[in-house]
């Protein structure tokens, strides 16, 4: 034991995170990642472990730091919002939804129903796709690897929706503030439904992969227990929330986009271990199903765009026939709109909890401050509370079941 | 004027050893399993069952970077993680190739700012450079047989 020592020198940044223990040389400091094929990602741990059990778990984020937020405030508001899809990348859609929904707010824009509508079906069929990926990978990490191939077979149907809404199967950006882009082509309803049709067969089929799979359990139930009181002191959202107990949903609590038009229920669980918030998210994705139904059928006909002129730009057609829709494009595009000074906040419910906006005009084209108060980041912060105690092994379930996207974390 | 032609056929096939050695590597080239950003989604697509990277003998990812031939940089490299990529690149064993993929990795794509390297060919050599935000699964696959291709033509000796 003697001749492993570690001088605290080496350790001046996490020198305080560590127990006494490893500085005598009781306990091994490890390193994991940012190149490790479970971080989804590049997360880095730094692990202290006793034997093969984490007496501490210190994640080291900022790997894929993109200054997202300060590029947003170079550019005007409406060219900003292609900054939005690249922040969480499995929640592209949603992204485009909080930023537009903040611009409204903040200039006071109407929005027409038949393009609520729409949102709503492109960003609970983007929660599936992203739910999608986490069970995924959450299988392939779980040595599932059946999981992945199927999860991604149904992943490529929501795809091509994008791509006949979008032109691109990830970054579509669609969703403009005001409305919509355009409005969706002919076999788009069509495209919808029949994804309806065929996916609730296929959650059967990864349930009966998984459920009451025994090896599944071993590796899940009792593991990285979140109480209730500990899930709401961190600041967890989403399905992590859910999971322990807590029924807590941005789409019911303050509905936006026209939520509160559509019935759905908030699955909870309240064991609060990994199999509890896998129970929730397969449970969740019946319910966006069940929203993008009742919007398929209710959808509305009509303009996708509001006709407020000061901030969104003219259709093709009429800048030919009339000088001033020609004079509010140009001015849009080469200046953009201008709100008054103020701030706002947006929330909404992405597939990993609040994913919020602040805004901060200071009366110019371009925001003076953006800031992204990220699902992810948050969650992430409770991956020590969780790990500690548990077998190196478990550490991999449990940087999935968090479902983190890195691009999230570290905007 | 080949020993066939001469003797009839021998179930045999003669080539330049070279010729050879760069067959074996086209079809057995194994990626690193390392993914950065939102190009890793579609990596990962590219590897599932619609686009099967299997059918150019590459779904074997490497976790470790000691054991790949091939580094797929698929994101944005920040300045944090250049260090990481370089080390990474520098623990593969030769021969070895890079592919940029998407934009992000090829020129900074839409991110020129304080915090993303402009381009990735400025930690480690890079082969071949995929373009789009992200690429699609074909584009990437596109950029794999351009990669193959030049991997045919290339001498063993130094």
């Amino acid at each position: 034991m003697d001749d492993y020592k570690i001088t605290t020198d080496a350790l001046d940044d996490v020198g305080h995170l560590i127990s006494e223990r490893a500085l005598k040389g009781e306990t091994v400091l490890l390193n994991m990642g940012p190149q490790h094929p479970s971080t989804h990602g590049v997360l880095r741990l730094l692990l202290e472990l006793d034997g093969e059990v984490v007496v501490n778990c210190i994640p080291d984020i900022g790997f894929l730091h993109t200054g997202i937020e300060k590029n947003m405030e170079t550019k005007t508001y409406e060219k900003a919002a292609v900054m939005t899809d690249r922040l969480d990348y499995l929640n592209t859609v949603g992204n485009n939804l909080v930023y537009c929904l903040a611009i409204e707010k903040l200039v006071g824009l109407d929005v027409p129903a038949r393009a609520q509508a729409l949102r709503v079906i492109l960003v609970e069929l983007q929660r599936i796709a992203s739910h999608l990926v986490w069970l995924g990978t959450h299988g392939l990490d779980l040595a599932a690897m059946s999981m992945f191939l199927y999860c991604f077979r149904e992943r490529e149907m929501i795809m091509d929706i994008m791509e006949m809404v979008g032109g691109q199967r990830m970054m579509a950006t669609c969703i403009r503030p005001g409305g919509m882009w355009r409005d969706v082509p002919a076999g788009f309803e069509e495209a919808v439904r029949q994804f309806i049709r065929i996916f609730p067969k296929r959650i059967k089929e990864y349930e009966n992969l998984l459920t009451r799979n025994p090896l599944f359990l071993e590796r899940t139930k009792n593991i990285g227990i979140l109480s209730k009181e500990d899930a709401l002191r961190w600041g967890v959202t989403g399905p992590m929330l859910r999971a322990s107990g807590v029924a807590h949903d941005l789409r019911k609590v303050r509905p936006y986009s026209g939520y509160e038009l559509y019935d759905f229920d908030i699955p909870t669980q309240s064991d609060g271990d990994t199999y509890a918030r896998y129970l929730v998210r397969m449970e969740e994705m019946r319910q966006s199903l069940r929203i993008i139904q009742q919007a398929l059928d209710k959808l509305p006909s009509g303009p996708v765009r509001s006709n407020n002129r000061k901030f969104v730009p003219p259709p093709r057609a009429e800048i030919g026939v009339s000088m001033e829709a020609l004079i509010h494009h140009f001015k849009l595009w080469t200046e953009g709109f201008t709100p008054t000074k103020g701030a706002v906040y947006e929330a909404v419910e992405s597939p990993r909890g609040e994913l919020g906006v602040y805004l901060e005009s200071d009366g110019t084209p371009k925001p003076f401050r953006v800031h992204w108060r990220t699902p992810s980041f948050l969650n992430l912060q409770v991956l020590p509370l969780l790990a500690k105690g548990h077998l190196v092994a478990d550490l991999v379930a449990l940087i999935g079941t968090i479902d983190i996207v890195l691009g999230d974390v570290d905007r | 004027m080949g020993v066939e032609q001469k003797l009839g056929n021998l179930g045999v096939a003669t080539m330049k050893l070279e010729q050879a050695v760069n067959w074996a590597r086209t079809n057995a080239m194994w990626p690193m399993l390392f993914g950065l950003a939102c190009c890793a989604i579609e990596m990962m697509s590219a590897q599932a069952a619609n686009y099967d990277l299997s059918r150019f003998g590459m779904e074997l990812m490497r976790a470790s970077p000691r054991q790949s031939d091939l580094m797929i940089v698929a994101g944005r490299v920040s300045r944090k993680m250049a260090p990481v990529l370089r080390r990474l690149y520098d623990q593969m064993p030769e021969p070895k190739w890079v592919i940029s993929m998407g934009d992000c990795a090829s020129c900074g794509g839409v991110f020129n700012n304080y915090a993303i390297v402009q381009g990735v060919d400025e930690v480690v050599p890079v082969d071949v450079y995929v373009a789009g935000c992200p690429p699609r699964p074909e584009a990437l696959i596109h950029g794999i047989i351009t990669l193959h291709e030049k991997v045919r033509g290339e001498k063993i000796t130094g």
